[in-house]
């Protein structure tokens, strides 16, 4: 029992994790509240589908070329709509709602929205202290963890990295020290389309690939985002990770109540926010505070 | 005073507070419409398709003057009216009490519910308030599936009485309300208002709260305010919806339909009170009539998104807005509103249409 929740909790919130950087770089270097950002590894997990199942293409190449589509698609939908209307805020929020529904009824139209699963990149399963592990699960655990550890690398010892941190840090400052604002912002969009690619690749073959597993992330991702600060990499990692804990051990322990697992997050969530209203790694002025 | 004295009185306040602005002639002419259509029409859909325009007019109306007013995002508005509705149909489907009950202890309810709410809500502000209000509805997801035996569970709540018998009677009921709801708040949220100070603490609030709170405004009563009062009608919209539809299911706490308020409104413009009925007008007819000309669920929500993206692309302060700029202009020396072919003011007499330079100058 205790073994099946710790390897679940670390899966669900390896996955969590992923995604919540994605989308916490995003908000902060872009400024985007990206409600789309779910959809975008829905998507991906569909392109794998498509490239595995009906195209019958080797597993390492469709993986490769989902990750690189799903950016594109992540970086053109940045450029096209939401790039130039970035100062309406409300209007930034419907059209990411409104990019969301676009691509979940075209994937109904072509696929219908019925269960799919995909084969796993590494299959079989072996014996951690007498518990059958799958080897995908071990996978996705251990590439969630190295993914966030290249992140942190990528954020703190590049140069590129510090002019991404120094663009969410301050706009006007950092154009002023030469940095171009625009293109960090479409890199960090990519950045973000290869992450939500990635979650896909070590997600889908544990779950079902259907057009609405979109919102049931986006609401963890939020979550785990909120619980840990806004625009705070290291807080949305381990809120992911106390959500996806909390989420397995109201799946293990009861049972019978397992379609509760996200109201007793949620809860969680906010009991934590009514002691601490600027998330556990957030960052308050003690005279702003209400 | 005489008879004709009075009439003349009328008609002067009429020309000066109506005629003279255009956006509230179309008011006007809109309202005249939604009071003749049954006058027009016997077609039973139309007129239910009005009615539900109506009752989520009240709805996305109520989420604008919480969000769009207050500043306080709320992306999870479906929960009070699911209260509302699931509220109101318990009583009517396990208790048989008359709908002009039900709907008022539903709306009371949510209103309460509401206040519950704005606990949380007092300490949060910004993103983070928008993303702990999206959790209350799938919180109460959850609790209507734990209680399935009162609620119904996944089905949904079935045996709720319709409004009135006949669907023109129901259809004028919910047109007066919807006008009354819409009203008050348009009343309530009027920065001009010279009775009512509410609107000007309000649009405060959602400026600088810090600066509210610095200026001596007790910002914590204002949003319980805010709340109650949205969250009522809301709840007026939820029971008036279950008693339409005669069943109300977990659908309403879904977040797509929490959602939907939002895509409305910002559609009509955030903050206008009249956007929102705009938005919902516009949107909720086209979508029931792209399925009377053929077109599945799947292309009918296809082209809606497509249709929000280009439109927010083009006018992302929504249409209303977008379309007043187009018919009227406030005069630079007394802010009346004018329409947009007079050169003068109407009041004053200023020029209307000046170039930059020469309106720094006035």
């Amino acid at each position: 029992m205790i073994e099946m929740i710790i390897i679940n909790g670390a899966v669900m919130g390896g996955v969590i994790s992923i995604l919540a950087t994605g989308f916490s770089l995003v908000f902060g270097v872009a400024k985007i509240l990206n409600l789309a950002y779910t959809a975008f590894y829905m998507v991906a997990s569909f392109l794998l589908y498509i490239m595995i199942i009906m195209y019958k293409l080797p597993l390492s190449l469709s993986f490769v070329t989902s990750i690189i589509i799903t950016a594109i698609l992540a970086m053109a939908s940045y450029k096209i709509c939401l790039d130039r209307i970035k100062e309406h805020e409300s209007a930034v929020l419907i059209i990411t709602v409104a990019l969301t529904i676009l691509f979940q009824e075209i994937l109904i139209l072509f696929f219908s929205a019925i269960n799919r699963t995909i084969p796993p990149l590494v299959g079989g399963s072996s014996e951690i202290l007498g518990v059958a592990i799958l080897n995908q699960q071990i996978f996705c655990v251990v590439v969630s963890i190295g993914i966030i550890a290249i992140i942190w690398l990528f954020l703190s010892k590049t140069k590129m990295g510090n002019a991404i941190m120094a663009v969410a840090e301050d706009r006007e400052v950092a154009n002023l020290m030469g940095i171009n604002v625009s293109r960090m912002c479409m890199i960090t969009v990519g950045i973000s389309g290869v992450l939500a690619g990635l979650a896909a690749v070590v997600v889908a073959p544990l779950q079902m690939i259907q057009p609405y597993m979109w919102m049931y992330p986006l609401v963890s991702v939020l979550c785990a985002v909120i619980l840990g600060g806004l625009g705070n990499i290291k807080g949305g990692i381990v809120g992911a990770y106390i959500l996806g804990f909390t989420e397995a051990c109201v799946v293990f322990l009861f049972p019978k109540f397992s379609f509760l697992r996200g109201a007793v997050s949620l809860s969680i969530m906010l009991i934590i926010l009514l002691i601490r209203p600027e998330g556990l790694f957030g960052i308050i002025f003690e005279e702003e505070r209400l | 005073m005489s008879t004709r004295a009075y009439v003349y009185s009328v008609y002067q306040w009429l020309n000066v507070k109506i005629f003279a602005i255009p956006g509230r002639v179309i008011a006007l002419l809109f309202f005249a419409f939604l009071f003749i259509v049954p006058f027009i029409t016997a077609n039973k859909y139309l007129i239910y398709t009005l009615s539900m325009t109506c009752i989520f007019a009240i709805f996305a109306t109520s989420w604008d003057f919480l969000s769009g007013y207050c500043g306080q995002i709320n992306l999870g508005h479906g929960v009070f009216f699911a209260v509302g509705g699931y509220i109101a149909s318990m009583l009517s489907a396990h208790f048989h009490l008359s709908p002009w009950l039900t709907i008022s202890i539903g709306s009371l309810i949510a209103a309460i519910a509401g206040l519950i709410v704005t606990l949380p809500a007092l300490r949060l502000r910004g993103f983070y308030l928008s993303l702990v209000t999206l959790s209350f509805p799938i919180i109460s997801h959850g609790i209507v599936l734990a209680f399935a035996d009162y609620t119904g569970g996944e089905v949904g709540l079935y045996g709720v009485s319709p409004l009135t018998t006949s669907g023109t009677t129901s259809y004028y009921i919910i047109v007066l309300i919807m006008l009354f709801s819409v009203f008050f708040m348009y009343k309530f949220t009027d920065l001009e208002s010279k009775f009512i100070r509410v609107g000007i603490i309000i649009y405060a609030i959602r400026e600088d709260e810090i600066t509210a709170r610095a200026s001596g405004i007790n910002t914590t009563r204002y949003k319980f305010l805010v709340f109650f009062i949205s969250s009522f009608f809301a709840g007026i919209a939820g029971a008036l919806y279950a008693h339409t539809i005669t069943v109300v299911g977990p659908s309403t706490l879904e977040v797509m339909f929490s959602f939907q308020p939002i895509l409305w409104t910002i559609f009509g413009s955030i903050g206008t009170i009249y956007g929102p009925v705009a938005g919902v007008f516009l949107l909720y007819p086209f979508m029931e009539f792209l399925q009377i000309w053929g077109a599945t669920e799947h292309i009918r929500y296809i082209i809606f998104a497509l249709m929000l993206i280009c439109f927010m692309l083009f006018m992302p302060e929504g249409v209303t807005i977008w379309v007043r700029d187009k018919i009227e202009v406030t005069c630079q020396r007394c802010k009346k509103i004018n329409i947009m072919t007079r050169s003068y003011c109407r009041i004053c007499n200023g020029p209307l249409h000046l170039r930059k330079e020469e309106s720094e100058d006035l």
